[in-house]
């Protein structure tokens, strides 16, 4: 397809059905025709690819697990995996907010709603008619996600909500949101609870657009709840299982997250290998010497460990598995891989690595937010230690 | 509004490498759609979407993993899809494809108004199958379209592209176009799309099935052969002419055309 697509994922050494194969292809075509010339661009001017995203709509991308008769696709995990992966292989930005439509609104909509729930609005977010925000970060409750402070009062037939959300993926393009607040101070992580809303729910309003070091196509924003009015049915799921919810909805971000590194690590090694066959240096290719060889063997080696990790959670998923402690390694695992290999590609680069005339500086930009976002590396070491000491 | 779209599996010329001794690396043979078949495809969706109540068949002639470009058909848009596979078909040149294809036309899609392929497949780029099979058919046909639009069940009008310029041409149908590279580029099947072709079946027709003797298809049935197969020499590098002094430059390069007898 493209000239930068150096090295194929063989298809067939990961066990991939013929079914996840073509999906991975369709993904692939995708990405590159339309999603890869607008990656410089976006990451440029901080603009979110509405364009991209709705024709992601029009081809099925934004609901892939959700079942059919909620206007997904119906399709495993791992196909979900793959496409992060073959999203952010270009442009991690498209990737990421694919990832928090999906495993952040699409996923709890669908495992924790009602029936009403899902058909109001789990129809219209796995559709991709519109995009879906999640909202769990507070300014004092970052990793600490049940130090929570938004509250949520019950008066008459609504829920009032005051308080704030921040560093929310998509939150300015959403119509649709689902958030946490405690809806009981004395119960601790039991009384928090979700509720879901929409863009113009009375009292809900947008705070100021952060500048980003990286993952800049991919809007990000500040939920601010005055006296918000949400109708009591829009509670999700039981009251005081918010806390629940979302942890178990951040394991199956933790495999998306998973993908969008190794995406990006394998986008560099993409990168780092064409750049390397063609820079010629002390009269040869720079691919000729050990020094890169070995960089570049580091990188598929690791790569290669990163997307078992991956498919390993999302078959433990589909399988109906336990897949806590493996979501948490994928997850820590990828995202550094990811900080690795574009690391190492700036590296390979030299000086033109470190300009935005070549593409690794983003990647080296937007890999940090792996290590970050959906629990940071030390959450991902807490967890993975948890469950150790458990067994 | 039956419509027929016949698809070549081609080996993909961007991952196409050469060993030392000038042979075909193995490993980088890669196969995919042939590029014209699926700007092919593509006009063929678009027909049937305009014309409601159409009906889209792909097929293709060749080895079983040919099946592959079948399903990207589907996945594209088409309803069905039929693989003509045999031991029997290897070695076929354009006439034999062309007749081979024909007589599944005859045989098992016997209503069928239109019938679109690409205009070269970029193996051989000869670019006769389309007006053979036509020939084989009693079909009119129309080479080098970049557009169709149908303006009535019988009459399709066709936009050709030619060194002459555009021609635009109404054609009879039942017919056959043969397409080329359009303004409008093939679509990216959707995940509905990949799916509905990966749960597709797709019935192979072999030549027993067909009712053709061996003799007339494959290597038998080509009246023409390939001879000999080469690869093209690489060209050696020009010589650069320095124009920082014109009078001198000129010199030069009137020199250098005596020398190549040019002059």
């Amino acid at each position: 397809m493209s000239a930068t697509m150096t090295i194929d994922v063989s298809e067939d050494k990961w066990g991939l059905t013929e079914e996840q194969r073509m999906i991975r292809q369709m993904v692939r075509d995708f990405a590159v025709s339309v999603v890869e010339p607008k990656a410089a661009h976006i990451d440029k001017t901080q603009e979110f690819p509405v364009e991209t995203f709705k024709e992601m709509a029009e081809l099925g991308l934004l609901g892939i697990p959700i079942p059919e008769q909620y206007g997904g696709a119906g399709l495993d995990y791992i196909c979900y995996a793959i496409t992060v992966e073959e999203i952010a292989r270009v442009c991690a930005s498209t990737a990421l907010s694919l990832a928090a439509h999906t495993s952040l609104v699409c996923l709890p909509l669908s495992n924790f709603g009602n029936e009403a729930q899902k058909q109001k609005y789990l129809t219209q977010v796995a559709s991709g008619k519109v995009l879906g925000a999640y909202g769990l970060t507070e300014p004092n409750a970052g990793s600490d996600a049940g130090g929570t402070e938004t509250r949520a009062e019950k008066k008459g037939d609504k829920w009032i909500l005051n308080g704030s959300k921040i560093f929310i993926t998509n939150a300015n393009y959403a119509q649709i949101y689902v958030a946490t607040a405690k809806t009981s101070k004395e119960m601790g992580t039991k009384g928090i609870s979700a509720f879901i809303f929409e863009r113009n729910t009375p009292g809900f309003s947008l705070g100021p657009k952060d500048e980003k070091l990286g993952m800049r196509g991919s809007d990000w924003g500040t939920l601010i709840f005055e006296d918000a009015e949400i109708p009591e049915e829009n509670l999700l799921g039981e009251l005081g299982q918010g806390f629940k919810y979302f942890m178990k909805t951040l394991d199956s971000g933790r495999i998306s997250i998973g993908a969008l590194g190794v995406g990006i690590a394998q986008g560099c090694l993409d990168k780092a290998l064409q750049y390397a066959k063609e820079r010629k240096q002390f009269g040869r290719a720079i691919s000729e010497f050990q020094a890169i060889q070995f960089m570049l063997a580091d990188m598929a080696v690791e790569i290669e460990a990163a997307r078992h990790l991956v498919y390993n959670a999302a078959r433990l998923r589909d399988a109906g598995m336990p897949y806590g402690k493996e979501a948490s390694m994928a997850k820590l695992f990828a995202s550094e891989v990811a900080s690795r290999a574009a690391n190492k590609a700036v590296q390979i680069h030299g000086g033109y690595g470190y300009t935005k005339d070549f593409p690794v500086e983003r990647y080296l930009r937007d890999a940090k937010l792996c290590e970050i976002g959906e629990g940071t590396s030390e959450i991902q070491r807490m967890v993975i230690a948890r469950h150790l000491l458990q067994q | 509004m039956n419509i027929v779209v016949c698809v070549k599996q081609v080996p993909d010329t961007a991952h196409l490498r050469f060993d030392s001794n000038d042979q075909l690396a193995q490993e980088s043979l890669e196969n995919v759609m042939n590029p014209f078949c699926e700007y092919a495809v593509e006009t063929a969706v678009r027909l049937k979407e305009a014309h409601e109540g159409s009906k889209l068949t792909a097929i293709t002639m060749g080895p079983p993993q040919a099946k592959e470009v079948l399903k990207r058909a589907i996945a594209m848009g088409a309803d069905e899809a039929f693989l003509l596979s045999d031991e029997a078909f290897t070695g076929s040149d354009a006439w034999s494809t062309a007749f081979i294809l024909s007589e599944a036309i005859k045989k098992n899609l016997p209503s069928t108004d239109l019938i679109l392929l690409g205009q070269f497949a970029t193996d051989g780029m000869s670019g006769v199958t389309g007006p053979a099979l036509a020939e084989f058919l009693g079909f009119p046909s129309m080479t080098f379209c970049k557009k169709a639009e149908l303006k009535s069940d019988t009459i399709l009008e066709a936009h050709r592209e030619t060194e002459r310029g555009l021609e635009i041409y109404e054609i009879t149908l039942p017919g056959v176009i043969c397409i080329m590279k359009c303004d409008y580029e093939p679509r990216i099947p959707s995940i509905k799309g990949v799916m509905k072709a990966n749960r597709t079946e797709i019935p192979v027709w072999d030549a027993a099935s067909l009712g053709l003797s061996a003799d007339k298809v494959g290597l038998k049935g080509s009246p023409t052969m390939v001879a000999k197969t080469w690869r093209k020499p690489k060209k050696e590098g020009g010589i650069k002419v320095d124009g920082s002094d014109p009078q001198a430059a000129v010199s030069q390069l009137i020199d250098f055309l005596r020398q190549q007898k040019v002059m």
